[in-house]
């Protein structure tokens, strides 16, 4: 009975780092002494609706790929800040079920449900703040989550949204090469350039930062969103398929599950050519067998493409950087297709330097994610991240042109001003376009959003005087204020995102998922002490029935029946702290009985319990 | 002088490169959201607002044709966008060799590219004279002459450029 252990301290809860990646997401936190570890394994990208209703992430959901292929959905990383246009190509190669209405913001199918991908990413993201809470012992509220560092202003804002939905307040959102380089920064050199090349699952991102005194300075940054150890896969699937056709006479392609239990073999066999010369894609379906073996100049072969669509951006990068590749000093590997040699190499050919892989590729982004939460709550003072912004910010001008207003790589948080005026008399609206993207006409960037300057007092054209600030904050996201120059006030701006969901849909999902969150923390613990109250109760109860009950003072024996009561009273307040406490105090309250009856030997009644354990 | 101001600097056109990384690296420690996470929104407000005018500052200063361009524009000189006239004919005889490259005669590219690599070289050598003229605080005319100058010249390189790449590609 005396010895639970309970902390009080009511510590500020643990902002944890969590890497949302396309085929596997991972939490981690700092620990004590200040270095990152990760919470619990692996959680595949991985939802799945079952025939109930029910929606599992992670390893159960990777499962379901196999037996309720039509309910599960891997890879949704893919859609997130997309529209139904930017995804042609992914429709082709991957098994996504888009559902009706998806014109504004896409929407996926698992049998009757239907899910955004913020909404399908925020199930991954509960079951890494679950994992944590269930591995810290505390609530989980905080978190800073990484992005492809090309991610774009509708990608970012699709994750920051997914987090809310999960119920994590996201404190910042992480490039995830930037986060692998404060990983490896932690006990490496204190000056120098360094490279990342992170080929993850399904996105591509090359950074150079310099360090120097504990400060991360992103100097240029360059990728492709669509490029990963995803596409590898589709070019063995594509062999495996026709191989299958041939041998067996019959396209597979069409079937769900054959397909997946394909996807797995030839994924299993990529990975084993990391390590041996030879490996066998081997796939048994409905008792029938096929096998093919596959070597690594086979495989260099087939990925050589890919591989050289890494190093465009590379060397785009070094130019941006405005460094010549022999001042690059180190480069870091990061992202689980980088542990194939022929990017290695390739790799190591351009940089003219040994890439570094002591750290697992797959556990770096997350941990640097973790010091990234450190940073942010106090805990890591010598270190500062000063990250860029990947795509150049333009407003729609006369023809359809762009006109720049804060250019890519520029340090973030970044700002610019522009003064609009009206066109014509007795105008009382300013519409502006924000596009991203490096190219110099409207239709070939990428729509952002429509701001909308509302309740401009009417008066002759070119006398009204808005002064409209764009800034990209440090998550790589736009903020638009604007002023009217006259009056000095502050000027309305509706916003209408070109992609993605508005504040309101969130606002809406979030209610919904707290609705139906059953797995709720507290809630838990709620239950967890109750069923502690009720063991330490019974002991007690049992306890008084002995003659060494009897040896107490009338005041201990009234300690004892006042602790009691008053844990009766705290059991059904459905506050767990509240609960454990009286349970500690009748803990104190219970010592020396339990002191008498152990010494005494009289009895066992208290040993036979959990209470001490 | 905002950008001056902020980083703590007097405002001058001769800017010692160190001392202006030194004076930013400081100031972003102190000032970067990163260190406001728990703090009020008023404050949080204040540190996102200080560290985009650091990043902005920074950025500008650190190029010095952009810390020349604004530092003119903060003392009300305006640069013009008229071409030199030194360098009229020149360029007469350029816009002469890109209308027969666009008109498919390949015969003008070993010219064009000549021209180019002229143009680059001017470049560096207008960027050499200003750093001359930024030591001297009585040049604020010629500075502005020089940089219409380059900025001109900075123009027709990339005008040239992207004309010799498109034809490449065909």
């Amino acid at each position: 009975m005396s010895t639970f252990q309970i902390d009080f301290g009511k510590s500020k809860s643990p902002i944890v780092g969590i890497d949302l990646g396309t085929t596997n997401s991972l939490v981690a936190v700092m620990d004590k002494t200040g270095a990152p570890k990760i919470l619990s394994g692996i959680v595949p990208s991985v939802v799945s609706v079952t025939g109930s209703g029910d929606v599992l992430a992670g390893a159960e959901a990777r499962d379901a790929l196999i037996t309720r292929p039509e309910r599960t959905v891997y890879s949704v990383k893919r859609l997130m800040g997309r529209g139904l246009a930017d995804v042609q190509e992914e429709l082709k190669l991957f098994p996504f079920r888009i559902a009706e209405g998806s014109e504004s913001v896409l929407k996926l199918r698992f049998g009757e449900k239907v899910m955004t991908p913020p909404e399908v990413s925020a199930h991954i993201l509960r079951k890494l703040k679950l994992d944590a809470e269930a591995a810290l012992g505390e609530p989980v509220r905080q978190a800073v989550i990484t992005v492809p560092a090309y991610f774009n202003d509708a990608q970012r804002q699709a994750t920051k949204d997914a987090g809310r939905i999960a119920g994590l307040d996201v404190l910042r959102l992480v490039n995830e090469p930037t986060a692998a380089a404060l990983a490896y920064g932690l006990d490496k050199r204190k000056e120098g350039i360094v490279a990342v090349y992170d080929l993850g699952g399904g996105t591509f991102d090359i950074s150079i930062l310099r360090l120097h005194e504990g400060i991360f300075e992103v100097l240029a940054t360059n990728g492709d969103t669509h490029l990963g150890g995803d596409d590898i896969d589709h070019l063995l699937m594509a062999i495996a398929l026709e191989d299958v056709q041939s041998e067996w006479g019959e396209d597979i392609s069409a079937k769900s599950d054959a397909v997946q239990l394909l996807r797995r073999a030839v994924i299993k066999a990529k990975e084993e050519l990391s390590f041996v010369p030879q490996a066998v894609i081997d796939l048994e379906y409905q008792g029938k067998r096929y096998q093919r073996e596959i070597d690594v100049p086979l495989l260099n072969r087939l990925i050589q493409p890919i591989v050289n669509r890494t190093l465009e951006p590379c060397r785009a990068c070094i130019a941006d950087a405005n460094i010549a590749v022999e001042e690059i000093d180190e480069v870091v590997m990061v992202g689980g297709s980088t542990r194939i040699p022929l990017v290695r190499a390739e790799v190591e050919k351009l940089f003219r330097t040994r890439p570094h892989t002591e750290l697992n590729p797959d556990e770096v982004v997350a941990l640097g994610a973790a010091v990234q939460a450190g940073i942010l709550a106090g805990h890591v003072e010598d270190k500062l991240l000063l990250d860029v912004t990947p795509l150049s910010l333009g407003i729609e001008t006369m023809g359809g042109l762009v006109s720049k207003l804060i250019h890519r790589n520029s340090t973030i948080p970044a700002s610019a001003t522009e003064v609009f005026t009206t066109g014509v008399d007795g105008q009382t609206n300013v519409l502006i376009h924000v596009v991203q993207g490096e190219r110099e006409l409207v239709k070939d960037c990428r729509s952002l959003a429509r701001f909308d300057l509302k309740g401009i007092a009417p008066m002759p054209a070119g006398s009204a005087r808005i002064e409209v600030r764009f800034l990209i904050d440090a998550n790589g996201i736009l903020n638009v204020t604007a002023r009217d120059l006259r009056t000095g006030k502050e000027h309305s701006v509706e916003v209408k995102p070109s992609y993605g969901l508005t504040d309101e849909q969130v606002e809406a999902m979030i209610l919904e998922s707290f609705e139906k969150a059953q797995d709720d923390f507290a809630a838990r613990q709620v239950r967890e002490a109750q069923v502690e109250a009720d063991a330490v109760r019974s002991a007690t109860e049992r306890a008084m029935k002995e003659p060494a009950y009897f040896e107490l003072s009338d005041e201990e024996r009234a300690a004892i029946d006042r602790a009691l009561n008053e844990l009766l009273l705290v059991y059904h307040s459905n506050d767990y702290e509240l609960i454990r406490a009286k349970i500690d105090q009748l803990d104190v309250a219970t010592q020396k009985l339990a002191e008498i009856i152990i010494n005494t030997a009289v009895g066992t009644a208290l040993k036979g319990t959990k209470v001490d354990a | 002088m905002r950008y001056y101001e902020v980083l703590g600097l007097e405002p001058k056109l001769a800017l010692d490169p160190d001392e202006l990384k030194k004076r930013f690296y400081e100031s972003s420690r102190q000032w970067h959201p990163d260190r406001f996470t728990r703090a009020g929104a008023a404050q949080q407000q204040q540190a996102l607002d200080m560290t985009a005018l650091l990043n902005d500052a920074f950025r500008t200063l650190r190029d010095p044709v952009l810390r020349a361009e604004y530092f003119l524009k903060q003392k009300g000189i305006e640069l013009s966008k008229d071409a030199p006239p030194e360098l009229l004919e020149e360029v007469f005889e350029l816009n002469m060799m890109l209308e027969e490259l666009r008109g498919g005669d390949e015969s003008a590219r070993p010219q064009l590219e000549t021209a180019r690599d002229r143009f680059e070289r001017m470049l560096r050598e207008t960027d050499a004279e200003l750093a001359d003229l930024f030591a001297r605080p009585d040049a604020l005319e010629e500075i502005r002459r020089t940089l219409n100058r380059r900025r001109y010249i900075s123009n027709l390189v990339r005008d040239v450029q992207k004309e010799l790449n498109v034809h490449v590609s065909n």
